[in-house]
């Protein structure tokens, strides 16, 4: 065979930047504790998130046993339902998925899927993840002061939430200001670090336009968290005034319990306009790693180049941009000028567009592909159908006069948790199937993580297909129990207890997943480097799971994009990213 | 909202025209450009240093920070109850004695650029006493306040009045605290070139906070 010489500045740019300098731990505590190599900042991000988030699991499930067979558990009066709705809410949303898909998959595949030895800011970074700690330490207290945590709705309207008479009115809502506001400090440390690590600590060769998807969508969702999270920060912070020192920034003139309060004149409106600017694009926060991360699965999955990488590139952008101009579609209701409300409504649909670029690319990257139906595949198939469904119920609601009537209805909550909380799971549980054997070099049980798939993609459908019927009835949400009420038939309560049962198997079935993540990573199969035969960068380090430093001697150098695979008259089925042109190609290699 | 939306707006544009330039002509698929060097890409897009990139990202973060809490001011401005403050004549002073930090602190970066050190040991002093001159004028402004029975809780426009001048003197102790570390450096006398990076930041996040402190007082003046 004939051996094949490349000259590497023949094809990259000769290093503009020099090597990283990499911080050596010397004690336990700094190797493990307060590490500043981002994989294991990121798996203490991981473990965190998934932990109170398994927290909010057993609330929803709470929430359902209510919901089935109201009245079944003493605890659950209406203060504790309206407590656990909100808590569920907030936990899900802020402290399990943003923390997870940032916090968690940010710091272990942005330095790896570059390229790059660590974060540019590794001390910055491990502060990041130790104020986020504390966020949820002082949130999970909030459980315990007297009167409990916050009952007021996870969008906090006030004036109810800061006055007597709602659950959690004193401490409750006071710590989970602060929390808010600690966690939108400790992401601006770590999403600092996210955007500049992307621009900044590429490898060689690794021109925007190479960079994995998963990589575009966490850097656009990180710029929209920078800017979208000080509108949570300020609001915050003017309601904890209007709370502690009796501002009325939100609160207007208003008789509690007869008495009359100090307040004066606020606008809960502004409230609202402010809350929603950080919430709309919270949901692309959410959406678009999931976005990224789901091509990417697709990709490699299917043996195929991802369909119209550079529109994907476009529409992560343009989603990301228009998510800034959407926000009062969550306030119809609100009184707000008719025209305005038109103009929400029409940027709501603009932003379909792009979505549904996304959706057809993905189906049509599909299109005879050579299909492997690992466990990671599947999870990221259930996820287009799942959000394909939500998207759709959101034309719905997107429209003034269809939102109106179904306004705080289960047709509301069915669309948004098929949307934002199913789609974004599914694909979380999918990532972890795909990058497990990385992190741990084992592979998960194949079997079980079918039978979890089927049983969570299937039950989710029972729970909320139903769900959007219910609201069509006309149930609403946040509602403890409905009695004697003429225009919600008897069988809305079967249907609720059909939705709870279901539910209840959902959230037991995650307990296989558990037990799958704990007994994989002693007795999983070996994974070997590259199970998946994938062309990224995370799956070409000389170790596995990747030492500190992430690529042993030298920085991989990067030839290609991220999405060759089946080429014709190549080798392989696939070439990573760091195969030099004349390897790949056959040629020289193949002429022995 | 439309303060941040204009801030939003120009941000995004620009995002969206430099990535374009980026990206415009790559096809990353093509045969032809595989292996070569698009761009010449060595290993980071701007020419700047990671740190410093790392406090424009920072300061864009800061300005929309401000910008919502304008919108929020001039939303809430049109309710009714409003009462505009008289803002305390002290101001003028302050932000004189900021304007002063900021023209120091840039004399301190063009000195450390040019390695006078004996001078940027001055500039440096110097640009730090007038910026705690501007904090203790602005504590003079709130306690003339309080005498005054103007508190918080009186009225919106008081309220937003100590809100954001506490939330920029904030910024400001940030950027205090890292002046700190490089006098102190300074002090001992170790070498200009291990202090000319945070004298650069410095100076960069002085005048930052010296636009955004004229933006505020002309809102404030203005209303």
């Amino acid at each position: 065979m004939a051996i094949v010489t490349h000259d590497a500045d023949e094809y990259v740019a000769p290093a503009a930047i020099p090597e990283m300098e990499l911080y050596h731990p010397k004690t336990w505590l700094g190797r493990y504790v307060f590490s500043q190599d981002a994989k294991v900042i990121a798996i203490q991000y991981a473990c965190t998130a998934i932990a109170i988030g398994l927290v909010a699991l057993v609330m929803s499930l709470l929430i359902r046993v209510q919901l089935g067979w109201p009245g079944a558990f003493d605890f659950i009066d209406p203060s504790a339902y309206i407590q656990l709705v909100t808590m569920h809410g907030m936990i899900m949303v802020v402290y399990l998925l943003t923390a997870l898909f940032l916090g968690g998959f940010g710091n272990y595949l942005i330095p790896l899927m570059v390229g790059a030895r660590d974060m540019v800011f590794p001390y910055l970074n491990m502060l990041s993840f130790w104020v986020y700690f504390v966020a949820v330490l002082v949130l999970v207290a909030s459980f315990f002061v007297p009167g409990g945590s916050s009952g007021a709705g996870w969008t906090l309207y006030p004036p109810q939430a800061i006055l007597p008479g709602t659950p959690g009115s004193d401490g409750g809502i006071i710590l989970m200001l602060v929390s808010l506001v600690l966690f939108i400090v400790g992401f601006t440390m770590g999403g600092l670090n996210y955007v500049v690590t992307i621009l900044q600590a590429r490898t060689r060769g690794m021109t925007l336009m190479r960079m994995p998807l998963t990589i575009w969508g966490i850097f656009m969702a990180t710029v929209l968290a920078l800017l979208a999270f000080p509108a949570l920060f300020v609001s915050a912070i003017m309601m904890l005034l209007d709370k502690i020192i009796g501002t009325s920034f939100f609160m207007p003139a208003i008789i509690s319990m007869g008495e009359q309060l100090d307040y004066s004149g606020g606008s809960p409106i502004l409230f609202q306009h402010l809350f929603w600017f950080f919430g709309h694009p919270e949901v692309y926060i959410v959406a678009l790693p999931a976005f990224g991360i789901v091509s990417d699965l697709l990709s490699i999955h299917a043996r195929k180049n991802i369909f119209g990488y550079r529109m994907m590139v476009w529409a992560i952008i343009i989603i990301g941009a228009l998510s800034f101009i959407v926000w009062a579609h969550h306030m119809y209701v609100s009184g707000m000028n008719p025209y305005f409300g038109f103009f929400f409504a029409t940027t709501t649909l603009i932003i379909a567009v792009p979505t549904a670029i996304k959706v057809y690319n993905w189906v049509l990257t599909l299109w005879r592909g050579n299909i492997r139906l690992n466990v990671p595949m599947l999870f990221a198939i259930g996820f287009i159908f799942t959000f394909v469904n939500g998207g759709l119920t959101g034309l719905f609601l997107g429209n003034v006069t269809i939102d109106l009537p179904l306004s705080d209805t289960m047709f509301v909550v069915a669309h948004f948790h098929m949307v934002m909380a199913v789609s974004p799971v599914l694909v979380v549980f999918g990532a972890i199937y795909h990058w497990y054997p990385k992190m741990t070099g084992r592979m998960l049980d194949d079997t079980l993580g079918k039978f979890h798939f089927w049983v969570t993609f299937l039950g989710t459908y029972a729970i909320y297909y139903p769900m959007h019927y219910l609201g069509f009835l006309g149930v609403p949400r946040r509602y403890y129990a409905i009695e004697g009420t003429n225009f919600i038939p008897e069988s809305a309560a079967s249907l609720n207890e059909f939705i709870s049962i279901a539910a209840i198997v959902v959230g037991a079935v995650q307990l296989v997943f558990i037990y799958n993540l704990f007994i994989s990573y002693y007795r999983g199969k070996e994974a070997g480097d590259n199970p998946w035969e994938a062309t990224t960068l995370e799956w070409q380090t000389a170790e596995t799971p990747p030492q500190h430093g992430n690529f042993g001697e030298q920085l991989p150098l990067v030839y290609r994009w991220a999405y060759d695979y089946g080429v014709p008259g190549a080798t392989q089925d696939y070439i990573p990213q760091n195969v030099p042109p004349s390897k790949a190609s056959g040629g020289v290699d193949n002429a022995e | 909202m439309t303060a941040t939306l204009i801030f939003m707006a120009v941000l995004m544009i620009v995002v969206a025209w430099w990535l374009l330039k980026q990206t415009m002509d790559t096809q990353p698929w093509e045969e032809s450009s595989m292996g070569a060097i698009i761009g010449g890409h060595g290993g980071r897009s701007f020419i700047q240093v990671d740190k410093k990139l790392g406090l424009f990202v920072f300061l864009a973060v800061a300005t929309s920070l401000f910008s919502l809490f304008i919108s929020a001011y001039m939303m809430r401005m049109e309710l009714g109850d409003w009462r505009p403050l008289k803002d305390p004549s002290l101001l003028w002073a302050n932000t004189g004695a900021l304007v002063l930090s900021s023209v120091a602190m840039q004399w301190a970066r063009s000195s450390s650029k040019h390695g006078q050190s004996s001078r940027l040991r001055y500039a440096v002093l110097l640009a730090g006493l007038f910026a705690f001159a501007f904090m203790f004028g602005q504590w003079q402004a709130w306690q003339q306040l309080d005498t005054l029975g103007l508190y918080a809780y009186a009225n919106p426009a008081y309220a937003f009045f100590y809100l954001m001048t506490g939330l920029h003197a904030l910024h400001l102790i940030g950027g205090i605290v890292v002046w700190c570390l490089a006098a102190i450096k300074l002090l001992r006398g170790v070498e200009l070139s291990k202090v000319n990076l945070s004298i650069e930041l410095c100076a960069v996040y002085w005048h930052f906070l010296l636009l955004i402190w004229i933006i505020l007082f002309g809102l404030l003046l203005s209303t």
